[in-house]
């Protein structure tokens, strides 16, 4: 399915309400993405004002999801759309069901950052998360590209950049529990920074299940719970 | 408990038509009207007790298709056949073939119902009549059976000797198809069956089609896409006399494999 196709209808309405969800669901991917950025930007900075707008913008969030949801089954009901047009509703659905969860962890990060800002700043600035959020972020710009241009090729690095991000979750893990075995006193803190980190590492899981549902819309195939490897088999048929 | 999470709902999702058992098979069959070609080179096999839908856009052949399954196009000027229908392995057009057996086995009901005008009763026992059955009570046992068969029994239980032409439309469409399984076909042939009819009536038709496929090889011609992706279990796909697609149902519904499949579904420019 190339993205052009929308665009051929007869019925030229239809056309019009399949590009506004497709638009939609891209709006509301730019607004989760700045909210990751502006979370882990207040969270480094300790900005507890930018913090606060985070959490209050979450509710925009929440409002896109509802809103394209309603679209998505009015379209489902009044036109009974087929085949590819089919696929892309029901990938539509899926999709911001994962963005307002990324949303969730966005404000999620935020709360924690505000009250991290209350407390002593440790040397680093927070500077492992700052690289694991950078990574995310990038991670999630990459998914809405992929989206816009239903790339699969795009959504498959998607899924494999989470691997990596897994791998550097993993790190954090690690370097914590040193920490808190090192210096007790730390791990109030280090709790928070190993939430922090989980909440970032599932933004990843969720990017990594669109990159599926853009395989999905495009191919017409479901590679949820399989390997990387088995996911590329899939490409290539 | 674990196993019926992972069961399919629809229970044919998976099923492939090449597991099937084949009841109807056509063998390069071309067909002309006088100098036009109306149909390519078809080669297809039905599946018995299935559903099979044709769709495709006016013109493209899918009822002149489903037509030469009981000979009807005998009756058309001009008309030339070539290739081979076999049910059950035999050849359809063969010499020696009996049409009025042949539509004995394979029946068929069209767009507008036809009953004839006589009583309720009388249309459904007329094709017993016709083979000579005369014992009344082997006649009652048969009508009753058909319009039960039909899901028009409760509706004239009391009105069997009223005339036909008295039932509404819905009603008249499920008397035509009671009229042509009482002869016990193998084959039911559906021109557009509901395509006259009223949601609800048409929704009572489809009903009925999933009932008679428990008996019957049903091969159901419509121009209601959705009705196709509702009733059947295969579909085809025809365009400008050709068949393009022939699938499982789900499969061309959600991800047909050629273009022109898709853009007939998704209602995109040919």
């Amino acid at each position: 399915m190339d993205k052009n196709k929308t665009g051929q209808h007869i019925s030229h309405q239809f056309n019009i309400e399949l590009n506004e969800i497709r638009n939609r669901v891209l709006e509301m991917g730019g607004l989760v993405e700045q909210q990751i950025n502006n979370a882990i930007k207040s969270l480094v900075e300790g900005d507890t004002n930018l913090a606060n707008a985070v959490i209050q913008r979450d509710m925009k969030v929440n409002a896109a999801e509802v809103a394209i949801d309603e679209e998505c089954s009015q379209i489902l009901a009044r036109r009974q759309p087929a085949a590819s047009d089919l696929r892309l509703v029901v990938a539509v659905i899926k999709t911001i069901t994962d963005l307002e969860r990324i949303g969730d962890q966005a404000e999620r990060i935020a709360r924690m950052g505000i009250r991290l800002a209350e407390q002593e700043r440790p040397k680093n600035g927070y500077h492992e998360l700052q690289n694991l959020g950078e990574h995310v972020a990038r991670m999630m710009h990459d998914t809405l590209d992929a989206f816009a241009r239903t790339d699969i090729e795009a959504a498959l690095r998607v899924a494999k950049e989470d691997l990596s991000l897994d791998q550097e979750y993993d790190g954090i893990m690690r370097q914590s529990l040193t920490f808190m075995m090192e210096d007790p006193r730390m791990i109030t803190r280090m709790l928070d920074v190993m939430w922090i980190a989980r909440a970032i590492e599932r933004i990843g899981d969720h990017a990594k299940n669109i990159g599926e549902y853009i395989i999905y819309l495009v191919k017409g195939k479901n590679v949820r719970h399989t390997s990387l490897e088995d996911m590329e088999q899939e490409l290539q048929d | 408990m674990e196993n019926t999470l992972t069961q399919n709902i629809i229970t044919d999702t998976t099923n492939k038509l090449s597991d099937e058992k084949e009841c109807l098979k056509v063998n390069n069959l071309n067909l002309h009207y006088g100098d036009k070609q109306a149909l390519f080179d078809i080669n297809l096999s039905i599946p018995e007790k299935r559903v099979s839908a044709f769709i495709g856009p006016s013109g493209c052949g899918k009822s002149t298709l489903l037509r030469c399954f009981n000979r009807m196009n005998d009756l058309v000027d001009n008309c030339h056949i070539d290739g081979s229908i076999e049910l059950n392995g035999e050849n359809i057009f063969a010499k020696g073939v009996d049409v009025a057996n042949l539509r004995q086995k394979i029946g068929m009901v069209f767009q507008k119902p036809n009953p004839f005008p006589k009583s309720v009763y009388e249309n459904v026992a007329y094709g017993l009549r016709l083979q000579g059955e005369s014992n009344r009570r082997k006649m009652d046992e048969v009508v009753e059976k058909s319009l039960k068969g039909a899901a028009l029994w409760d509706e004239v239980k009391d009105r069997l000797h009223d005339s036909a032409l008295g039932l509404s439309g819905g009603q008249q469409q499920r008397l035509v198809i009671a009229r042509a399984i009482a002869i016990e076909p193998e084959v039911l042939l559906l021109d557009e069956p509901a395509s006259a009819l009223d949601p609800i009536s048409t929704l009572k038709i489809e009903e009925l089609i999933h009932e008679l496929k428990q008996n019957y090889t049903i091969v159901i011609v419509t121009h209601n896409m959705q009705q196709a992706a509702r009733v059947s279990d295969y579909t085809a796909f025809l365009y400008m006399g050709k068949l393009i697609e022939f699938d499982n149902t789900n499969q061309i519904f959600t991800n047909p494999s050629t273009k022109q499949t898709e853009d007939y579904i998704t209602g995109r420019y040919g």
